[in-house]
């Protein structure tokens, strides 16, 4: 009766395509974002031994995941410090842990590179590199933010996500670690989270 | 007579003495260069960091430029955290010095940017570089080098 109403019939139009093009929209959203849940991209890396690595380093412990490059002055350089500080604190209880530094700049990091550089802080953290586009995969698999900043002279810097991943024996994100947390507040963090 | 010239000797030398005690300090013009030093290199890296403290009681000026025999090139830059990411900038023109103001490069900030570095800097030692200001032109300075990034923060920490 009502929809014979031409207004009601518009109206009624209009809410069926508004209500189509919304789930349309609500479907195309969750499918580009991704969520931080398990991480479930095959990647096909080295370590800084040369040996090959994939998506199983994520799988069977826990582990403090971070990316970086060896051409960083600063920060990377104090994170590992750190990294290395809080296994060190953590001792006997953090022997499950595993630790991985991946290189956002696989381009120059090569293992050699990364080798000499990892172990610099302690034996415990491994270095990850290879083919860039495998890389990307793994960036881009855990929302990581590492960009490029082209010098005039050919040489170039990045910009990246400074945050240390804490990341379960189920491959799913923990927790993040801000740049610059204390030791006290890093080692209440991992052992609520991964421990 | 000769005490008053001994004590006058002693004067002079009381006002120069600090200066030499404090050995890390440079100066050009107006512009003074406090204690400049670089960190210690990791294995395998290329590049090492330099900060000092710029303190200008002239006109305004500007850090142009900094050369060493032991970079291929020496940048400056800036580093910003923003929300969780690190941003590094290369400050092209420089960095402004306003008149009458100190300007510290530090861990953090702004710093000197040692690239393509052949042999690490090593702790202990001291990179000899050449600072170029826009008017105040060029002075030598030396660079301690410090423990690597982070190590110096580990010792705080031990020592709380």
């Amino acid at each position: 009766m009502i929809l014979r109403n031409p207004f009601a019939l518009a109206a009624a139009g209009l809410t069926a395509a508004f209500i189509v093009i919304l789930s349309g929209v609500l479907a195309w959203v969750s499918a580009d974002s991704r969520r931080p849940g398990r991480f479930d991209t095959a990647f096909s890396l080295v370590n800084d031994r040369g040996e090959p690595v994939d998506q199983s380093l994520f799988n069977g412990r826990p582990s403090l995941v971070y990316f970086g490059y060896t051409h960083c002055p600063e920060v990377c350089p104090t994170t590992l410090f750190e990294v290395a500080g809080y296994l060190k604190a953590l001792g006997a209880d953090g022997a499950s842990l595993k630790t991985y530094f991946f290189t956002i700049d696989p381009e120059r990091d090569t293992p050699e590179v990364m080798h000499g550089y990892v172990t610099a802080f302690t034996d415990r953290i491994t270095g990850v590199t290879g083919n860039p586009e495998e890389m990307k995969k793994v960036i881009d698999g855990w929302m990581i933010h590492a960009a490029k900043l082209p010098s005039e002279d050919g040489d170039y810097h990045m910009s990246h996500t400074t945050s240390l991943l804490l990341v379960g024996a189920d491959g799913r994100l923990k927790g993040l670690l801000p740049y610059g947390a204390t030791q006290e507040e890093a080692l209440e963090k991992i052992r609520s989270t991964l421990l | 007579m000769k005490h008053s010239l001994l004590k006058i000797a002693l004067v002079l030398l009381s006002l120069i003495l600090p200066n030499l005690a404090v050995a890390h300090e440079f100066k050009i013009g107006e512009i003074e260069i406090g204690h400049p030093y670089a960190r210690a290199m990791l294995p395998g890296a290329k590049v090492g960091g330099g900060y000092l403290k710029l303190t200008n009681n002239g006109a305004d000026d500007r850090l142009i430029g900094v050369t060493t025999d032991r970079a291929g090139t020496v940048q400056l830059h800036e580093m910003k955290m923003d929300g969780g990411i690190m941003v590094m900038r290369e400050l092209k023109q420089g960095v402004d010095l306003p008149a009458n103001t100190t300007v510290e490069l530090k861990p953090g900030g702004f710093h000197l940017m040692f690239m393509n570095v052949s042999r690490p800097f090593k702790e202990g030692e001291t990179i000899k570089a050449t600072l170029t200001f826009e008017k105040a032109g060029s002075v030598d300075v030396e660079l301690a080098v410090g423990p690597p990034a982070g190590a110096a923060a580990t010792h705080t920490d031990h020592a709380q």
